[in-house]
């Protein structure tokens, strides 16, 4: 059992999940070789969830974090974003959904290199058409909010992994997205910033923000209010939703 | 995206590489360059050699009375036709479309000023003869007028090398000449024309009287030709076979002599020119425009390896929300930019050399001229080497699989 909690105004009202997936198969097909990396996902992630997907290289985590974040396509089943099909939108459309819906954080920031924290933390705005005066308020709110206030006009080479992580995940708030989806984002940080990090998550997602993470690390997804795990394209545990406040901490036998 | 952040997102991308923007518009600068400059001079060198031939006059024809070569209703052949005012007469009152026609009575004439004495060919034409021969009168001068004409005054206009002979550098409007032992005035000297082409010496050195003042001067009752024009050139065919009707119908020779009655149509050189000049420059625009399409091959180049070194940087943008055809539409506006940059200052070169063009060459190859026809041409040209250019790369951009281009 969960519950949607509203904010902003935004998310779906109807108490449905933000995430709904039945019978998702996905097949890489060459020609020569055929990939089924998905086998059959049957998945919903309510609003408010911090959901780790674990399991080990090749399990299609990878792929399943691509078809959440709508940057490909099922070859088979539905997939409901805020109860809206992704089915057959066209890449045009597609790109407007992950730029309204879900923002991204990727195991090696994907930052670009030649534009300041502050302009890299704009881009999502400039392709949505926020207005420059939105622009500018929304892009100081999310960078005061993880902490880089004074770094804005830094470029990323001149920051650390921990910052630049921090400025990914700022650039994937701008938007106020229903989902923040994270592939990895300790996966290349020393410990203490993995921490900062992960401290980061857990904050967000206590102030309601619906978060997936696919990760190798185990203290990444003892966090998380929820573990899904994958095998061979299907899932094979998944600890359920938790009540809020809750996390898998308590939920996991260790 | 707004055009504004497209505008400064493409003024960085163009900053970061400034040595390969500087060369990548250098190709399509050389290309506007020789497109505008090929144009330029290819309608230059046309404007001339149609001033050149209008120098005898556009489009007229010049006849000739001259000898039978067909027997016809019983007359024999090689009888002489001889013209008289009458004849020239009847042609003004009867040829349909008719917009100008003039006799030409030519005598070699004793001309005295002074102390000096010339041989000189004078002409006694009607006053639409300086009109139809391109006779223009120099500031301060007139042709011969109806006035002249009518009343069979003694006056003369004077081609303007003879005007030099006779008067040095003195103005010759005014003075007085014997011209045949009886007293003219010269009412007007030609102003300095290109003529390439003539049938009784170049009019820079001939003299011209009204036609009743020369036949009362010399006697001469026969014209030695005559010169007319058609109201539209289409209609020139159709006039000279009227012409023909007319004078074969009263002097008695078969209309299909053409013997009887020689006609120069300067519109067929009219027509040739054009056609060769339009070849000609068609010719000179091809070279051009294969110059410039190199600059554009280059161009495409360039912005293929734009699109490989930013495909991470491409897929980045989509994963964060850039459409396709806004990546599309920003490559594409990076190739137009670059293109009309280098379009612009090709055209900057290309006027600055027209505008610096010695005058002494014009009278060989014209006046190369940027005209509106030219600089459309080129902007033409430009727009498409552009778009062509920058549309493959920019597809291809567009096309990207996000997944895959971040991973790069």
């Amino acid at each position: 059992m969960h519950v949607f909690r509203k904010r902003n105004g935004k998310g779906n009202g109807n108490g449905g999940p933000v995430i709904r997936m039945e019978g998702i198969t996905k097949v890489y097909d060459t020609g020569k070789v055929r990939v089924e990396a998905l086998r059959g996902i049957d998945l919903a992630i309510g609003g408010g969830e911090f959901v780790a997907i674990v399991g080990p290289s090749g399990s299609g985590k990878s792929t399943l974090m691509n078809l959440i974040g709508c940057l490909d396509t099922p070859t088979g089943g539905d997939y409901d974003l805020l109860g809206e099909p992704v089915k057959g939108l066209d890449r045009n459309r597609l790109s407007a959904v992950r730029n309204r819906r879900v923002g991204f954080v990727f195991q090696n920031f994907n930052l670009l290199p030649q534009i300041s924290a502050y302009e890299n933390v704009e881009l999502p705005l400039l392709f949505g058409s926020v207005s420059a005066k939105e622009r500018k308020r929304r892009t100081e709110e999310v960078l005061a909010r993880v902490g880089l206030e004074d770094r804005m006009e830094h470029k990323p080479t001149e920051l650390s992994g921990g910052q630049m992580q921090r400025v990914a995940i700022a650039r994937a708030l701008a938007m106020d997205p229903a989902i923040l989806l994270a592939d990895e984002p300790t996966g290349n940080l020393d410990s203490t910033s993995g921490g900062d990090i992960m401290a980061l998550f857990e904050d967000l997602w206590r102030q309601g923000r619906t978060i997936v993470v696919i990760t190798h690390d185990a203290a990444l997804s003892r966090r998380a209010s929820r573990v899904v795990e994958i095998r061979d394209g299907r899932i094979t545990r998944d600890t359920g939703a938790r009540p809020e406040g809750g996390n898998a901490r308590e939920a996991l036998p260790e | 995206m707004s055009l504004r952040a497209s505008l400064r997102q493409l003024s960085r991308d163009l900053r970061s590489q400034k040595l390969r923007t500087a060369f990548t518009a250098f190709g399509i600068v050389w290309g506007t360059v020789a497109v505008s400059l090929l144009l330029a001079f290819g309608q230059g060198m046309h404007a001339q050699l149609v001033k050149s031939s209008a120098g005898l006059g556009e489009n007229i024809v010049i006849a000739w009375p001259s000898l039978t070569s067909k027997p016809f209703e019983g007359l024999g052949k090689g009888r002489r036709i001889r013209l008289d005012e009458e004849d020239i007469e009847m042609l003004r009152a009867r040829a349909g479309g008719l917009l100008g026609i003039s006799g030409e009575y030519a005598s070699t004439l004793k001309l005295v000023y002074g102390t000096r004495t010339l041989a000189v060919d004078v002409s006694g034409v009607s006053p639409i003869f300086g009109e139809m021969r391109n006779l223009v009168p120099a500031a301060g001068g007139r042709f011969v007028n109806d006035l002249d004409e009518r009343d069979k005054r003694r006056t003369l206009f004077l081609g303007d090398q003879l005007a030099k002979d006779l008067f040095g550098s003195t103005d010759p409007v005014g003075k007085t000449v014997q011209l045949g032992g009886s007293p003219f005035q010269i009412v007007g000297v030609l102003k300095k024309k290109s003529q390439d082409s003539s049938y009784s010496g170049r009019d820079e050195g001939k003299a011209f009287a009204p036609a009743s003042t020369m036949r009362a001067l010399t006697g001469q009752r026969y014209v030695n030709n005559f010169i007319f024009k058609a109201e539209t050139n289409a209609d020139t065919e159709r006039l000279k076979a009227g012409v023909r009707r007319i004078l074969a119908a009263r002097h008695r020779f078969d209309p299909e002599d053409k013997e009887a009655l020689a006609l120069w149509d300067t519109t067929e050189m009219f027509r040739f020119l054009d056609t060769f000049m339009l070849a000609f420059r068609l010719f000179l625009g091809i070279v051009g425009s294969l110059t410039l399409v190199v600059g554009g091959i280059g161009v495409s180049n360039i912005m293929n390896v734009v699109v490989e070194e930013r495909t991470r940087e491409i897929g980045i943008k989509m994963a964060l929300g850039a459409r396709p055809s806004s990546i599309l539409g920003q490559l594409l506006l990076e190739t137009i930019f670059l293109t009309a940059g280098g379009g612009a200052v090709g055209l900057a070169i290309s006027a600055a050399i027209c505008a610096v063009f010695p005058e002494s060459f014009t009278e060989f190859v014209g006046r190369p001229v940027l005209s509106p026809l030219v600089t459309a041409t080129t902007a033409g040209l430009l727009g498409a080497v552009a778009i062509v250019a920058g549309y493959f790369p920019a597809r291809d951009a567009s096309r990207l699989d996000p997944v895959v281009a971040m991973k790069t």
